[in-house]
Order: structure tokens, then sequence, then C-alpha cells
């Protein structure tokens, strides 16, 4: 085997498990499949000085510590597919030859979760995410006038991002209720992050109204859209009839929470479960060991919990591969102990935040017939309801095949919890683990070209084309 | 639209459908359309929709653009480069 | 439930073969129950291409039974609604790399005319006409255009609608009264009673045979398909008109080997994308998707058409095509219990061959007349019975 381990995922947890492995000896290869490091939370563009961005320094040192320690190290590196080995792993990368390693860590990350409503589909929504990429990224900003909305504590950094640039944002709606339960453990956490980190502060400082257990309920516009309507939701997040209200923006910044992204651990056999978020997510121990020996995972497929805590995993997986590589641990056991005492307290807190920030229960309320569910393949609400309540589908992969939600480009990725959401509800039960993981599985983790897959000369590649 | 702040290596030209478009080393494809107020750049193959950038980071595959003559590259992922010649596609851009 | 209300017939299987069975059965005035493990066409029916083909059979009772089966899925699609089920006259286009391999297609379609199939030979430079990105240089084939293609889920869900269908209901043993008659299925605890058991579990048929004795040597034969990107809008003549296969593709088919038997086959869907088959491997009903196989279906779709070089590929899903030794399927009375049929063993011909086994099952079930003699298909042809204590329930 070439490495002593690849890591998968160029974000907070696979910087720290590949700096923290390789800083003991390992022979150690990351591939990213963006062209900077950094993953989402440190995303920046050509010029960045770390103005904006939390903990720069920590990036920065694992920037660094990434040269020192000699790690093989592939920008713009598109892994599409992961297999057992006899001596370990191999993992194909579009237009390059094969990663193989004794031992692989995943920490692939997440993209934002996305809830349908009527006119979603419209040029200017986007996750917060996007906004947060634009901005980082590319120095640009979403719109003149923007809406952010939908729920998690990532939309307060994405409107306070956008203020700092000279957007007007038109209002902030969170459709949890961090701050009205006072007696809910949650609650009490998500209000104390809520001072510390100023951004009521912020927001009040330049009138952005600012409210909870509110969401946006449609999108209007005839190209792009100029105007969101907003509901108040009641306790059980349904939107409560006559509290519409109408306002216009430019653009509209929306998403509840984050996705994992796992269909190359899935594809090696790894045993997931279901997060407090709704989300299908690794099992692993506190080591970052998952159900297949010789793979790891860290960071937030293995529960979303932010970047702190991915740091932390990053660093445990780094120390416990080292030492199943014959190495000795880069940290002393005290330090060790911290870790994980840090690691299973910074657990708890986002179990805590996720039961505040939930998707609404009542989210499938605000859609129409006609709203799309499936935006790859335009596959409206009423083919998924036809397929459940008209031909005896049970399951979501059973929808899918009937009518194709899930079987366009993305495969699943953004209607996967969705439409896993409402056949759960139309079939009167709970969304379970087994039914997020008929999307989640995908072989073929990433587009690639058939030639490529043939094993021909490397042709175009339908991902970024970084390598012109 | 506007950048926010002012970029340390010159800016360069794309062409979108034949316009010029002005970018500056990093960004990429899509923000580069999108500053200049660019919001859709392609048509979805059932409906004929527009469609353009959503979750921009990759994983949505709404972004798809022709670039350089090859359909459904994700204007959200590709680095903008001079020259670049970027055409809107109508349903699979093929 | 014991009994549900009124039920003659329980069909074990809500997959295309069942669905079938079910169909027909209800059609005939049987009341019918229809069970299964998972959901509907949750098995093998959901698995392939929806290929209702009688250009890869050779002259001989699964041909007849094609031809037939055939005719009848053009009249479900009048009564069901052809676009409901995505049912079009495709077209097959078999392919020979050589001039040994076109002889081969020349004398294979002479017997298949011979047996009532549509074929016209076509040389090297006339198959351009019919697939203008076909790759230069083959030495010929054949075109057939009584070949087919619907989508699979679509047919089985349609034909199952407004029957009694219970998904999640495991059976896990055909009961019998002890005296050679079947009494029902067990779920569970339950015994489920019914006059008439039809067997239509597919890659499973051979366990829930075994818990009568029965024995039914069906086994898996896993096979792998890749879908590309869409290329073409809904409804749409995409790049590749019919299905395309090699001249090779028989052999694989017929093959007893348990390696790696593959050949190319490339077809169109009416959602834009294309299909890309086809391989076949006994091994069990190992999960797993090597890359070796993915990529030997890639060349060899690549060298048929070389523009799907550039085309990206994204998905590729996995069945287990059930399997007889004989390559026949298994449809009719079992050998030893009275009440109890079988509907099964169909590897990789079931969507295409399911209204003609659906019509002998209800023919057989209700005591009419076969269209067809069901005897080359017969259960009892294995042999048999299992040594005694074999496989008490299904445990899967």
């Amino acid at each position: 085997m070439s490495y002593d381990v690849a890591v998968v995922g160029g974000g907070p947890a696979g910087l720290a498990a590949a700096v923290t492995a390789a800083r003991t000896g390992c022979r150690v290869a990351l591939l990213d499949a963006s062209p900077r490091l950094g993953g989402q939370f440190w995303r920046h563009d050509e010029e960045a000085s770390g103005a904006g961005h939390r903990a720069w320094s920590v990036f920065a040192g694992l920037r660094a510590g990434l040269l020192d320690t000699g790690v093989e190290y592939t920008a713009a590196a598109v892994t599409w597919f992961a297999a057992r080995e006899p001596a370990g792993f191999s993992l194909r990368v579009a237009g390059r030859p094969p990663v193989a390693a004794r031992r692989v860590v995943f920490a692939t990350g997440t993209y934002d979760r996305a809830l349908p409503f009527p006119g979603w589909e419209l040029p200017g929504v986007v996750t917060p995410g996007a906004a947060q990429a634009l901005l980082k990224g590319s120095g640009v900003v979403v719109g003149a006038r923007v809406v952010v909305a939908g729920a998690g504590p990532f939309l307060l950094p994405v409107a306070t991002g956008l203020l700092a640039a000279g957007v007007r944002v038109a209002g902030v709606f969170e459709a949890g209720q961090p701050l009205g339960y006072a007696r809910r453990p949650g609650a009490i956490a998500a209000g104390k992050l809520w001072e510390a980190t100023g951004y009521a502060a912020t927001l009040a400082r330049h009138r952005v109204p600012y409210r909870t257990g509110h969401a946006v309920v449609a999108a209007r516009g005839r190209s792009a859209v100029s105007s969101v309507e907003v509901m108040r939701l009641d306790r059980q997040g349904a939107p409560v009839p006559g509290t519409r209200r109408t306002i216009e923006c430019d653009a509209l910044a929306v998403g509840y929470g984050f996705t994992p992204q796992l269909e190359l651990p899935l594809a090696l056999g790894c045993d997931t479960r279901l997060d407090v978020d709704g989300n299908l997510v690794l099992e692993v121990d506190v080591a970052g060991r998952t159900s297949v020996p010789g793979v790891y995972a860290a960071g937030e497929v293995t529960g979303v919990g932010g970047a702190d805590l991915a740091l932390t995993e990053g660093r445990l997986v780094g120390t416990v591969v080292a030492l199943a590589s014959g190495r000795s641990s880069l940290y002393p056991e005290r330090e060790l102990t911290r870790l994980l005492a840090r690691r299973a307290r910074q657990r708890r807190f986002a179990r805590l935040m996720h039961e505040v920030h939930a998707p609404p229960a009542g989210w499938l309320s605000w859609l129409d017939d006609a709203t799309l569910v499936c935006r790859c393949e335009e596959v409206p609400l009423a083919r998924i309801r036809e397929a459940v309540t008209e031909l005896g589908a049970t399951d979501p992969r059973t929808v899918r095949g009937l009518c194709r939600a899930g079987m366009g480009w993305c495969q699943g990725r953004v209607c996967g919890y969705p439409t896993a959401a409402i056949t759960a509800s139309l079939g009167g039960r709970a969304l379970s683990a087994a039914d997020l993981a008929s999307f989640a599985h995908r072989p073929i983790a990433q587009p690639v070209p058939l030639g490529d897959l043939a094993g021909l000369a490397p042709g175009p590649e339908p991902g970024p084309g970084a390598r012109r | 639209m506007s950048w926010i702040r002012l970029p340390g290596a010159p800016a360069f030209s794309i062409r979108f459908d034949g316009v010029p478009v002005t970018a500056v080393p990093g960004q990429t494809v899509a923000a580069a359309l999108w500053a200049a107020g660019i919001r859709s750049w392609r048509t979805t193959r059932g409906g004929g929709a527009p469609r353009g950038l959503f979750c921009g980071i990759g994983a949505c595959f709404d972004c798809l653009v022709t670039i350089d003559g090859e359909p459904d590259q994700r204007a959200c992922l590709v680095p903008a480069r001079p020259d670049q010649l970027v055409t809107s596609q109508a349903g699979t851009g093929r | 439930m014991s009994r549900p209300a009124g039920t003659d017939v329980v069909v074990v299987g809500a997959g295309i073969i069942g669905a079938a069975c079910a169909y027909q059965l209800a059609r005939a005035g049987a009341r019918v129950t229809v069970l299964d493990a998972g959901p509907i066409a949750g098995g093998t029916s959901s698995a392939g291409e929806g290929n209702l083909l009688v250009s890869d059979k050779l002259p001989g009772p699964e041909l007849e039974l094609a031809l037939g089966s055939l005719r009848r899925w053009w009249e479900l699609g009048d009564q069901l609604g052809a676009g409901t089920i995505e049912l079009e006259r495709k077209g097959g286009l078999m392919v020979a790399g050589s001039e040994p391999a076109r002889e081969r297609v020349s004398a294979l379609a002479a017997d298949q005319r011979a047996a009532g199939v549509t074929v016209i030979e076509l040389a090297g430079d006339q198959l351009a006409d019919y697939e203008p990105r076909l790759a230069g240089g083959l030495a010929g084939g054949a075109h057939y255009p009584q070949d087919a293609q619907l989508q699979p889920m679509l047919a089985t869900a349609h034909l199952l609608r407004g029957l009694d269908v219970r998904c999640g209901s495991r059976v896990r043993a055909i009961e019998t009264d002890g005296r050679g008659r079947v009494r029902g299925v067990r779920i569970g605890s339950v015994l489920v009673r019914a006059d008439a058991v039809v067997n239509a579990t597919g890659v499973a048929a051979g366990e829930l045979a075994a818990t009568v004795g029965t024995r039914l040597p069906i086994q898996p034969r896993r096979g792998f398909i890749l879908v590309t990107a869409p290329l073409a809008a809904p409804g749409e003549p995409g790049p590749i008109r019919h299905k395309v296969y090699a001249a090779d593709y028989l052999s694989a088919v017929a093959s007893d080997a348990a390696g790696l038997a593959s050949s190319p086959v490339v077809e169109g869907t009416r959602a834009g994308t294309v299909l890309i088959g086809s391989s076949r491997e006994r091994v069990g009903f190992d999960p797993a998707y090597p890359l070796p196989v993915l990529r030997r279906i890639a060349r060899e779709a690549v060298a048929l058409f070389p523009f799907l070089a550039a085309v990206p590929v994204l998905r590729a899903y996995r069945g287990f095509r059930p399997y007889t030794p004989d390559h026949l399927p298994v449809i009719g009375p079992d050998p030893r219990v009275a009440g109890l049929w079988h509907a099964c063993g169909h590897e990789g011909a079931g969507i295409g061959l399911a209204p003609g086994t659906g019509a002998l099952i209800a023919a057989m079930v209700t005591g009419g007349d076969p269209e067809l003699d069901p005897a080359p298909f017969a259960p009892a042809r294995f042999g048999g019975d299992l040594p005694p204590g074999r496989a008490a329930t299904v445990d899967r």
C-alpha cells in the first residue's frame, strides 16, 4: 500500500487528522475536492488574510503543518469510488492514478439541507452555504437586499457576513425557538451562544429584524426571486394561518442545517445511525473508528456539530491512526483525555442545538401539489403523493423508481431528505434511517466520464476543470 | 453587482453567451456571472425553467453550464480563467 | 388475519411476476392477496432495464412464451395505458464485430424467423442508418422491430393497482394440511389460509419451495447497470435509438460460468438517460460493486459507442437474476403439494415473460386451458424432493 492513511476532505477535520498522523511519521495522502483547503468553514479567496474568519490561525497552522510534514496533498481531487483491497483500500480520483492506503479517514463534511417550498426553484433562491461560498470564496455578495432564513446557528454568521459586506439584510427568520423555552437545556445553550457571539448586537445595530419561530413558506418572482412570504410557526412547527407577510428581496439564503456526505464510507460498508437532527451519520467510537476495520471518520460525517468538534475529532482520529500504524501518539495521554472530554462535551452541545433548530415538524403543510420536491427531475409533490397513495409505494426507494425523484444529476442529495420525510409522513410513520439510506448510497460517488470508468486515457472531466 | 474588496491581481474577462464578464483570479465562474447580475444560465430539460446557483458548493448540480465547449460543468466549482467561453445550456446542453 | 376476507389465492411476491399472476388471476375471477416481505418491485424487478425481448432467445419454449407474452404486454398497454407504463416499441439491434459473428447472427436469425420472430439482417454499412453513433467497422447485425421496453416499477405498480397487496409481510413457510394439499402461508406465527398459493418470490423462490420439501435449484446471477447523465429531454429521442447489444450477448446469457460473463448492452430511456450493461456472475448474493466488473461493462459500451467515453455516469445499480440450470423459468404446479404453484426462475427475462407467465398460472390455477404447453417449465423437472429435515422456514 502506498500510504499509511488516505484522508478524504480538506476541511477542519481532515486537516487535523492528516497533520496529526503525519507529524508522527505516517505517510499521509490528503485528497480534497476543492481547489483550496479549508472546507466550508474556512472557505476563502486567493487574497485571504483571515479577516472575517474564525480561528484562522488554526487553519494557517494546519496548512503549514501539511507542508512541514510532507503530506501528499492533492487539490481539486474528485474521489468517485472507494473499494476494499487485500491490504487496505483504494480510492479512485478523476483524471488521476488511484490512491492506495492501508487506512482511510473520511472527513467529507456536509452540504446545506434544503426543504422545498413553493418557488424555491427560482433563481436567486440559494442556500446559506451558497451565500457564504460566494462571499468568502469569491468576494461576491449574493444580493443587494437579502433575506436569510431556515434553521440553525449558521444563519447568523451568514447574515452578519453579508452586513459587513454592505448588504441590506431584510430579515433573518429562524424556524426554531432558541430563546423562547427557557426550561429546555437546548434553549439555554442556544441562548448562551446567542449572547456570547454578539450576533444579537450586530443585527440590532443594523436594524435587521430577527424572528424566531418563523419560516419562509414561499418565494415569488418571474425569472428570479423578488419577494418571499414569511409566516409564524406554532409550537408544532406548522405555519399559523393569517400570519403571512411579504418581504421584498433580490436574494433568499435559506437552509435547515446540513446533510453529511457519506457515499464513500457507505460504499465500504460502514454502519450508520439516525442522528437527532434527522440525518444519517456514520457510527463511530470515541476515536473515530467506523464499523469497518481500517476505516475512520471525523467531523460532520459522524454527526453535524461544527468546526471545533471537527478539529477535536480530527486530532483524535489522527492519533489513533498513528498508533495503529505503529507510530506513537502526537499527544500525551493527558491531552488525549482532554480531547476525549472535549469531544463528549461538544457532541452534547451539538445534540442540544439540534433539538432547538430541528426542521419544523409542520413544514410539509407549506407544500402545495405543484411544489417541486426533486429539482433535477422537476418532480412535484403530487407525483410523490401519487406514488404512495395510488401506486402502492411504501418506501422512498420505490417512490424514486416510480416518479424519478432522486434520479437526476444530484442523485437525491437535495431531494433525498424531503422525499424520505414525505414518504414516511404519507405512510403514517416517523422518518427512519432506512428511509434515508436508499438515497445516501451512491457506489459511483461523483459523476465520472464513462471513459474514466473504463480505465481509458482520461478524457474531459465533468467536475471542476482545475487541471486544464 | 459588487466586489467587497478590490482585487490584488488584475481582473480579466470571460465571455458568457458572447458577452464579456469581468472576473478576478480565484473566483468561480458562478461568482463572476453573479457579480455581473446574471442569475441563471441554464433551463431545465423538462419544464424549460431557468436555473443558476443553489447550493453553491457542488452538491446540487443546479448550476450546470457549458464551459469551453464542455457541457454540464458545475459553475460553482470551476475557477474562472481568462478568455473562458461560457455558454448557457438549454435542457441537457448536448 | 387468518384469511383475508374471501381470498382464494395468495401470491407470494409483489415483483413483476407476482403482479402479472395476480392481475390475471383477478381477471379470471379469483380473489387474490399479494404478500411481500418488502416493497412492491423490490427485488430483481427494479434492477433491470425493462426489456421485452424476442431477439435474445433461441427457438424453443422460452421464445414461444416470449412471443405470446409480448403480445400480452401490448394488450396490457391498451388496458393500463402505454404511456403510463412507458411501453414503447423500441426495437433491438444486435451487432456483430466480426464476419464469423455476423454469420452466427445470420444463422440465428433464420432459426428465429422460422419461429415467428421478425428479423431484418443488416450489412455493416447499413448499421449507421439505425444507429448513427455506432462505432464503425462492425461486420453487420440484425434488427428486431418487435423488441420493446417499458418501465418495470410502473408496470408492476399498475398491474397491482386495486388488488389486496400487503407489503412488509414476510412469508416464512408454505403450509400444507399433511395430506399433500396446501393450506396457506405462514407470516410470523399467523397462518394465512388460501386454496391456492403462487410462489413468485424470485431469487428466494428456492428457499420458499424448500419449506414444503420441493427442490427448485434457483441461484442468483449478479448483474450491474450503469446510468448516464440525461442526454435528452424526457420523451425526446436520444443519441441511441434502439436497444443495442453485441452478438455475443446470447452466449453470455446462456453461459453456465460462475465467473464474469459480460457483453455490452446499451439503450436509452424515456427519461433521457442511457442504461449500460451487462454482466453476469454467480457470486451468491455478494452485494459488492467490484470496479473491474464496472470497468468491463464501461469499456465494452465505449467500444460500441465511442461518444460515450465523454458522457458522465451518474449511478450504478445492481441486481440478482434468479437463474435455473437449464435457463428456463419455473411455471407450474408443485410436484407434490396440490394447490401450490411456482412462477419463478426467469433469470434476466422476467419483465418480458411476465404476462405470459401470469396467463399460464391463471389458467392452471382456475382450471382453464393454458395457451401454450407448460411442460418445459414444469417445477417437477428438477427431480422434486429435498432430503427430509431441510429448511422448515425462510429465515432471511
